[in-house]
């Protein structure tokens, strides 16, 4: 090191990940102890078994004919009820903003980040940690979720699920993880700017309405400036698409449903040799939805990456 | 030579400090290896409001030293610039020869530092509390176990070990706090008000705690706007008055160079008012009452006959009568006092409204009253 004026760089002594896995195994630790993670379970719980159950009475008719009668699980629905998935998205937004309003602000109001940063560690860990730790949680909840729908569906339907069916719903569990991800994002990211928690969880609880209610109808509306017509539904579809909410949703679509074979407007050109209605291979449903993967990934490294910067500038002092 | 680690790849960030901002690093003459902690020139500001004002400081090996000044002088923003938990503005710190701003980890494993209003995990118990800063410290299982028991043991914490810190006092947390402190097994400690919310008890079994770590030798750094409180404790204070540090040295050092050859006197008395009967006794300075009956007396030579004298005269019972040593309360509110004449003063120049506070120089007891009884608020309007 030379001596005299030194130009701070962030190029800092010591690991930013030192610290990473304590703060995650015990904010995983407070997750799992805690009252709103098990209503949380029996909320989604509640939710998984009754959709099922109904999907399965519906399906049992077809189960001989149908190829993915695994897929059809998640996805039928009969009045009253809204279908598995219609669920997912529903509650999943919940779950990840159940996790991750207080994360940060919490910590300011008991007073204990000064404590916790007076080790050492660099806040990176301890952010990165709490985000884990959320997302692990998550993550053990849809995987929890997935081996049930699988097990009923064997269970009562006595069929075994094809390869691909695992493949396909698999796929679906990913996406939904990073769905998950955005969402625990987004209130993580206020729990950093608010420093009430509920004001925190009642502006991630306004983002969720916005995406869930009137996004797409804001994309209508953007839709309408251009003039030419492909430009209009173009522009509609992309700004439609910022929404975690739409990239989920499609990617719902391509993979639980087989016979997708494209997101968005197609053009009569592109359906020439296509056969409609038959069912498209794996790999190429997995190829369409790539987009709509990358795009969810990097809304969680986005978000991550805003919160981290406000997170590094805010004083330690509450 | 320690290397130097990348930042990770996702967070290659601009953040606030790096803005072409150059601090300076001490020549290696600056540096006292029989300091645990130095600074020279440390300065923070927020926006418009300096916190702290070019501030130097040197800490020797094995002393105590105190950070003292009312509530909003700097002495928090210093702390945390020694930690390394916030960004100086302008000038340099070593603890233990590491630098805050580079190496805080090197920094924050050798030292304890317990901030101000702890607060822990409520729904977690008081040794998991430990257990998981312990880890964060990077002690290995094996000596964390053990070491949290011992401590625990020590602050008499270990009949509460394993009950939830939600139900805890304010005092236990103090000790709780301090505990974890020890846990580490600093080279230094730091400890931000420890004894404010305590009551007196608490404070006293307090810096009973602190002084047994003095003894074994431990560097302390403490701060307090309780003056009388740790001033005992303190091998060297310094004190601080928005963001300067205004006064250093020990508290007889101090003492004398404010008080110079003043003596104070407490007295009891009953059926006289001492202003009416005191008040033109030769060498007195000042009168100020304390509590029903009791006042101090300053002066600059022993006036204890005229005292005496004075009030038997004036129709009064003598009931106490003692030499006392001025405390640094007194010291400070004699400091400050003179410090906010000259405020006054300069601000009589642009207001007549505040011209009162001019004849705080002429030392008549009742407009002494008068004027200590308003300058705070004065002092809370920057
Ligand atoms: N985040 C901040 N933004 C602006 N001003 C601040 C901030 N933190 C502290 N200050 C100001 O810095 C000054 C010193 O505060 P502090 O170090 O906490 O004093 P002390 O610990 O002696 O009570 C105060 O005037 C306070 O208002
Ligand atoms: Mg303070």
């Amino acid at each position: 090191m030379k001596h005299g004026d030194t130009t701070i760089t962030l190029q800092r002594e010591g690991s930013p990940f030192k610290g990473l896995w304590v703060v995650t195994v015990k904010e995983m630790a407070d997750h799992m102890g805690s009252i709103r993670i098990r209503l949380l379970f029996a909320l989604i719980g509640l939710a998984a078994v009754s959709a099922i159950y109904s999907a399965v009475q519906q399906i049992r008719s077809v189960v001989g004919e149908d190829p993915f009668v695994l897929l059809h699980v998640f996805t039928v629905s009969q009045d009253p009820l809204p279908s598995f998935v219609a669920f997912l998205s529903f509650l999943i937004p919940l779950g990840a903003i159940a996790l991750g309003f207080d994360a940060i602000n919490s910590e300011y109001n008991r007073r204990t980040l000064s404590r916790v940063l007076a080790q050492p560690i660099y806040r990176d860990a301890f952010l990165m940690g709490k985000f884990l730790a959320g997302f692990l949680t998550l993550a053990l909840t849809l995987v929890v979720l997935w081996l049930l729908v699988i097990g009923l569906a064997l269970f009562v339907l006595g069929v075994p699920p094809s390869a691909e069916e695992i493949g396909r719903s698999f796929m679906f569990l990913i996406a939904a993880l990073f769905y998950a991800g955005v969402w625990l994002t987004i209130a993580m990211l206020f729990s950093v700017v608010f420093r009430q928690p509920a004001t925190s969880a009642l502006a991630a609880l306004g983002v969720w309405l916005l995406f869930a209610i009137f996004w797409n109808m804001l994309a209508g509306l953007i839709g309408q400036i251009p003039s030419n017509q492909m430009a209009q539904l173009m522009s509609q579809l992309w700004f439609s698409r910022i929404s975690p909410n739409t990239l989920f949703a499609e990617a719902m679509v391509a993979l639980l449903d087989p016979t997708t074979r494209s997101l968005g407007p197609i053009l009569y050109s592109q359906l020439e040799g296509a056969m409609l209605g038959t069912a498209l291979p794996f790999g190429q449903s997995v190829l369409l939805v790539w987009p709509q993967f990358t795009g969810l990934i990097a809304e969680v490294i986005l978000l991550f990456t805003g919160t981290y910067i406000i997170f590094q500038r805010q004083e330690i002092r509450a | 030579m320690k290397t130097v680690a990348a930042f990770p790849r996702p967070f290659k960030v601009r953040v606030r400090h790096t803005r072409g901002v150059s601090l300076p690093d001490p020549q290696p003459e600056e540096l006292d290896p029989a300091c645990a902690i130095q600074a020279k020139g440390l300065r923070k500001a927020y926006g418009n409001v300096v916190a702290v004002k070019e501030l130097d400081l040197s800490v020797r090996k094995g002393e105590v030293v105190g950070l003292l000044g009312p509530n909003g002088s700097g002495k928090t923003t210093t702390i945390l610039m020694l930690m390394g938990l916030t960004e100086p503005s302008d000038g340099w710190a070593r603890v233990l020869g590491y630098n805050p701003l580079r190496d805080p980890l090197s920094v924050k494993r050798r030292v304890g530092y317990m901030p101000d209003s702890v607060g822990f995990y409520d729904h977690l118990t008081a040794t998991e509390n430990l257990e998981y800063t312990a880890m964060l410290a990077g002690l290995d299982a094996a000596s964390r176990k053990a070491r949290i028991r011992e401590v625990l043991t020590h602050l008499e914490l270990s009949n509460v070990a394993d009950k939830k810190v939600g139900t805890f006092s304010r005092g236990m947390r103090q000790r709780l706090g301090l505990a974890e402190v020890l846990v580490k097994e600093p080279g230094i400690i730091i400890l931000d008000e420890p004894t404010s919310g305590l009551d007196p008890e608490a404070a006293r079994e307090f810096l009973a705690i602190i002084r047994a770590l003095k003894e074994r030798g431990i560097t302390i750094l403490l701060s307090s706007h309780l003056l009388h409180q740790v001033q005992e404790v303190c091998d060297r204070v310094l004190l601080f008055y928005r963001g300067e540090k205004v006064l250093e040295g020990t508290v007889g050092d101090i003492t004398r160079r404010v008080m110079g050859s003043t003596r104070m006197f407490m007295l009891e008395v009953a059926g006289t008012d001492p202003n009416r009967v005191l008040a033109s006794i030769p060498g007195i300075l000042r009168l100020s009452k304390q509590g029903e009956g009791k006042w101090t007396v300053e002066a600059d030579r022993d006036i204890r006959a005229d005292i005496a004298d004075g009030v038997t005269r004036g129709g009064g019972r003598l009931l106490a009568l003692s030499d006392s040593e001025p405390t640094l309360d007194d010291v400070y509110a004699r400091y400050f006092e003179h410090m906010r004449t000259k405020d006054a003063e300069r601000a009589a120049m642009n207001s007549t409204e505040e011209q009162k506070f001019v004849r705080a120089g002429e030392r008549s007891s009742a407009e002494e009253q008068e004027t200590k009884g308003a300058a705070p608020q004065k002092e809370d309007s920057p």
